[in-house]
Order: structure tokens, then C-alpha cells, then sequence
């Protein structure tokens, strides 16, 4: 069975605009292969398409891509998903673009960087370690599990629109696992940090994210969540 | 923290409970407003002067106005942060918006108290 492919292209060095650019590929009869072995197979055919990936097992977050419209991981994805006789597959949407389908993530990291992404206790260092009971262990439950792909943050139209003020989905996400965190002795400023008009509140609860996210969190729960927190501090 | 001058609240949380409680004063007078016209047997220019004649309409009325003033101004300081990206159109944007939505109420209060 032949399959279509129409793949954006663009080579900073050598083009003046970006381009989409249509390819065809042979695809075995029932099987049911992910869109990251086709892109590599069409590498073959054309080895100047330019792509990341590293586990290709969705775990390292590397090939988020928007395919056929929706943000995805490459390697997760079966063609089989993805609906219509030509696969359209583009970067992510939002951020510069390096060349083809690799882009510059470093507005993502930036927004992550913000919120001091690590654990912070002030008080005496335990002899042993810092313990946590099971019950507070399990409130990171759905908040760890991030693996900062992005498709979140690139799908999110406010995060499009403020990428250098609003924190986006995933952002807030990882700032609401270090809030929840019983080990934790800084929420009061980590909390100070967000309240602002854009970093948390610049969420319209649109949900693109939660539609979107290859490891199904829900960062707009988190995102509530972190609400509630700065409501019971301000009132 | 990411700083901003022009907003109406001064938090993100703030700006947020505010757009809360006029949206749900605004609800309250609409639901009344409705209520008032479906259930009135006639209406003409005796009623409407009769209802806006009691004090405690018109303090209703002026906090609905307060009300849309202050919704306005947050939504349309939303709205423009979001899509107007040169920083002069942006700040003449919001300095109208704010000027119209203080002189809607002044207006306003006046008329309310001339009936
Ligand atoms: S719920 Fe909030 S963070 Fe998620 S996509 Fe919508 S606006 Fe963005
Ligand atoms: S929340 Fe989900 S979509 Fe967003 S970066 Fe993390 S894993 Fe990716
Ligand atoms: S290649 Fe690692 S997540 Fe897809």
C-alpha cells in the first residue's frame, strides 16, 4: 500500500520560506507501523530531512511533532491514527524552527527554568534523607511523569501568544509537583513567583493540552490546583 | 513575577477574583432585569421611572455598571496583551479602554441619579 506524505521542509541556509514538501511510501499490507519508521524510512529516500529522536519508546520526548494537526510523539503514534490518505506532518507549532521538523525549545526550557524545577528544604539536613509518607508520595502521581516533549506548551494558544510570559501547561505542571511536594519548604515563594497576570493566569482552561499530552497528565488540573493554592494564601 | 502597569488588579489572582465577582453581579442584574420585564403587566414610562426611582435600583444599576467597567477593562487588558504586539498601539489601546470605561461611568452614575 502506498502512502502519502506531505513533510514541511525548510533549510535556513538555502531557502527564503518554508515549504511543504510530499513524499510516498511503501507500507506493508496490515502493518502497523509508527509515524518515527516512516520518517526514518523516508530519510533514506531523502537524507536531508532533518528530525530529532533518540528512544523512539516515548520516553526521552524528543520527536513531538504535529501530525496531521494534533501534537504527538513520532514514535508512538501509528499511522494507523491518523485519519485522511496524506499524513501532513509539520513542527511544532510556536517555536522558531531550526531546519524542517527540529526546533528551538529553548523559550520551553526557559519557562521551566523559572520554576526552580528541583526540590528546595531550607532546614536542617536529615542524618539519612528527607522520608515521605505514601500518602504524600502519591500526590506527585500524574506531576512526575513528564518528560518535557512539549506537545503541551506548543498546542497551548495562550503559551503561542506570551511564550516569554505565560509558563505554559508544562511548565506549570512541573512548578505544581514542587508546590504538592510534602518535602518542600519554599511553596510560600514559589507561590509569590507565580502570581502575576500571565505566569499561572494567563490559562483560559482551553485544554488543548490535556487533549495532547503523549503520557496523558492534566496539566489544566494542576493548573487549578495551583489556583486554589494562591486563592487560600490571597483571601 | 512578570510585572504589568496598565492592569486593572494588582495580581494575577486579583484581576481573576474581580472578573469573578462582576461577572456574578452582572448575572444577578440580568436575571432581575428579565424577571422584571417578563412578569410586568404593562410596561411604560411610569413603571420604568418607578423602578428606577428607588434608591436601592439604582445602587444595583451603578454596581452592575461598576461591574461591566471593571470586566471590560480586565478582558480587554487580556485581549490586548494577547494580540496587539507593538508596545505604542498596545499602551493608546489600553489608555482608551480605561478613559471610555471610567467615562461610561461617570455618565452613567449621572443619568442614574437624574431620574
Ligand atoms: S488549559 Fe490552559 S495551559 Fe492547557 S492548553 Fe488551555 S490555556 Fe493552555
Ligand atoms: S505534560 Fe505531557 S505533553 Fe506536556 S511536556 Fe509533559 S509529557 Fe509532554
Ligand atoms: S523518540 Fe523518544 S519519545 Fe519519541
Amino acid at each position: 500500500m502506498k502512502m502519502k506524505f506531505s513533510i514541511y521542509r525548510y533549510n535556513p541556509d538555502t531557502d527564503t520560506k518554508p515549504r511543504m514538501q510530499d513524499y510516498e511510501l511503501e507500507v506493508e499490507e496490515g502493518s502497523d507501523m509508527m509515524v518515527l519508521d516512516a520518517l526514518l524510512a523516508l530519510k533514506e529516500q531523502d537524507s536531508t530531512l532533518a528530525f530529532r529522536r533518540s528512544c523512539r519508546e516515548g520516553v526521552c520526548g524528543s520527536d513531538g511533532l504535529n501530525m496531521n494537526g494534533k501534537n504527538g510523539l513520532a514514535c508512538i503514534t501509528p499511522l494507523s491514527a491518523l485519519k485522511g490518505n496524506t499524513v501532513v506532518i509539520r513542527p511544532l507549532p510556536g517555536l522558531p524552527v531550526i531546519r524542517d521538523l527540529v526546533v528551538d525549545m529553548a523559550q520551553f526550557y526557559r519557562q521551566y527554568e523559572k520554576v526552580r524545577p528541583y526540590l528546595i528544604n531550607n532546614d536542617e539536613p536529615p542524618a539519612r534523607e528527607h522520608l515521605q509518607s505514601p500518602e504524600d508520595r502519591s500526590k506527585l502521581d500524574g506531576l512526575y511523569e513528564c518528560i518535557l516533549c512539549a506537545c503541551c506548551s506548543t498546542s497551548c494558544p495562550s503559551f503561542w501568544w506570551n511564550p516569554d510570559k505565560f509558563v505554559g501547561p508544562s511548565g506549570l505542571l512541573q512548578a505544581y509537583r514542587f508546590l504538592i511536594d510534602s518535602r518542600d519548604t519554599e511553596t510560600q515563594s514559589r507561590l509569590a513567583d507565580l502570581d502575576d497576570a500571565y505566569s499561572v493566569f494567563r490559562c483560559r482552561g482551553i485544554m488543548n493540552c490535556v487533549d495532547v499530552c503523549p503520557k496523558g497528565l492534566n496539566p489544566t488540573q494542576a493548573i487549578g490546583h495551583i489556583r486554589s493554592m494562591l486563592l487560600k494564601q490571597g483571601v | 513575577m512578570v510585572t504589568s502597569a496598565t492592569s486593572l488588579g494588582r495580581s494575577g489572582l486579583h484581576d481573576w477574583i474581580i472578573q469573578r465577582i462582576t461577572a456574578v453581579v452582572l448575572a444577578a442584574y440580568v436575571i432581575y432585569f428579565l424577571g422584571f420585564i417578563f412578569s410586568a403587566e404593562v410596561i411604560e414610562f411610569s413603571v420604568w421611572k418607578h423602578l428606577f426611582s428607588q434608591v436601592w435600583f439604582k445602587v444595583f444599576s451603578l454596581l452592575a455598571l461598576a461591574s461591566i467597567v471593571f470586566h471590560a477593562w480586565i478582558g480587554m487588558w487580556i485581549v490586548s496583551t494577547d494580540y496587539i504586539k507593538p508596545t505604542g498601539i498596545r499602551l493608546v489601546f489600553q489608555a482608551f479602554v480605561i478613559l471610555f470605561c471610567f467615562a461610561c461611568l461617570i455618565w452613567g452614575a449621572q443619568i442614574l441619579w437624574g431620574v
